[in-house]
């Protein structure tokens, strides 16, 4: 087992886009969930699909989430909630930018690392060089 | 007189009532500083909060706030529902098994679902948020309580510090949510939350003053 992954963001297509990207690095060694969305298919986020995710990819290295913007923060949290009331595994919300976040965390936990080493690895996400900022 | 549960089923059906009547406007506040989804969020949210009406009925006051509580968290789709969700449920933990709210129910109630929103935003007053037509409202309440005003003037006077609170929002720079990535193009705007914040005491001391 590796730790899991779940990708929230407000559109469904992000989600899945960023999980196909995410995935394509892990090479089909890390589970990783989508929540993408209201539960009518409109732009927003759903606790229910966030804790629904949380539940896909639960395992005993535990889960890191990566988000969007805004109230996908507090519906992630709210969700989290919910999901530590039963179960016991280690819950970690990423602040990395969401699509590196999720490369280099996938790529991270493929290789077996703790939860704490693949948030950290997600969470120094935004220093990866890009573009003109590459000599920084 | 106390606030009784028939009380709060009629104010929950006229909440969702003007939230329906004001959903373009909500929108419209909304559109400039944010992503243009409070007025349909909340709309959406509280009809469905209408569909379990009849299903409260049996319910004491706590248990009704809490089933408002989680259908928002469950329907809404924005910062507002974990938001106002979360205002619900702590409002209803702390009505607990009561059938009627007096003065000091009220006030503890505001004070619960206040407290509820500055943590789970991570708020304070001042940031442009529902904080700033909920905290005034707060004080006036306790203002009211301490004068021995009656709930009907307690829920008058929060409802119009809510109101001045929600004004008040218009020359605030935004520091939270959506908004905050506008900088300074957010001032000069009212926002949203505090006015759906405003609605829900207004309504409330509408239907129950």
């Amino acid at each position: 087992m590796t730790v899991g992954l779940v990708i929230v963001s407000h559109s469904a297509r992000l989600a899945e886009g960023v999980a196909e990207l995410a995935g394509q690095m892990a090479q089909g060694k890390v589970a990783i969930a989508v929540a993408g969305g209201t539960a009518e298919g409109t732009l927003g986020t759903s606790v229910e699909k966030i804790l629904s995710a949380l539940q896909q990819v639960d395992g005993p290295e535990g889960i890191l989430v990566l988000l969007d913007l805004g109230s996908a923060v507090m519906a992630t949290e709210m969700a989290v909630e919910a999901f530590a009331q039963d179960q016991r595994h280690h819950v970690i919300i990423s602040p990395a930018p969401l699509v590196e976040g999720a490369v280099i965390a996938a790529v991270e936990a493929s290789i077996g690392n703790s939860l704490q080493q693949v948030a950290e690895a997600a969470a120094s996400a935004h220093t990866l060089p890009k573009g003109r900022n590459r000599d920084r | 007189m106390p606030i009784t549960t028939e009380d709060t089923l009629r104010w929950l059906k006229q909440l969702a009532q003007a939230l329906h009547e004001n959903r373009d406007y909500l929108t419209q506040l909304d559109s400039p500083i944010g992503d243009a989804d409070h007025g349909i969020n909340m709309d959406r949210g509280f009809k469905a909060v209408t569909e379990k009406l009849p299903a409260m009925a049996s319910m004491d006051i706590g248990s009704i706030l809490k089933t408002v509580g989680t259908t928002l968290v469950s329907t809404v789709g924005g910062a507002s529902g974990p938001l106002y969700g979360t205002a619900f449920l702590r409002a209803g933990m702390a009505t607990s098994g009561k059938l009627e709210l007096y003065e000091a129910d009220f006030v503890g109630m505001l004070e619960a679902a206040l407290e509820g929103i500055k943590a789970r935003g991570k708020a304070q007053p001042g940031e442009k948020t529902m904080v700033d037509a909920l905290t005034p409202a707060l004080a006036a309440a306790k203002e009211a309580e301490a004068q021995n005003l009656g709930l009907s003037q307690m829920l008058r006077r929060a409802s119009d510090a809510a109101e001045v609170g929600m004004k008040a929002t218009i020359p605030l720079l935004a520091t939270k949510g959506r908004a905050s990535y506008l900088g300074e193009r957010s001032i000069g705007h009212q926002d949203p939350g505090a006015t759906s914040s405003w609605l829900l005491l207004k309504t409330l001391a509408d239907s129950c003053g």
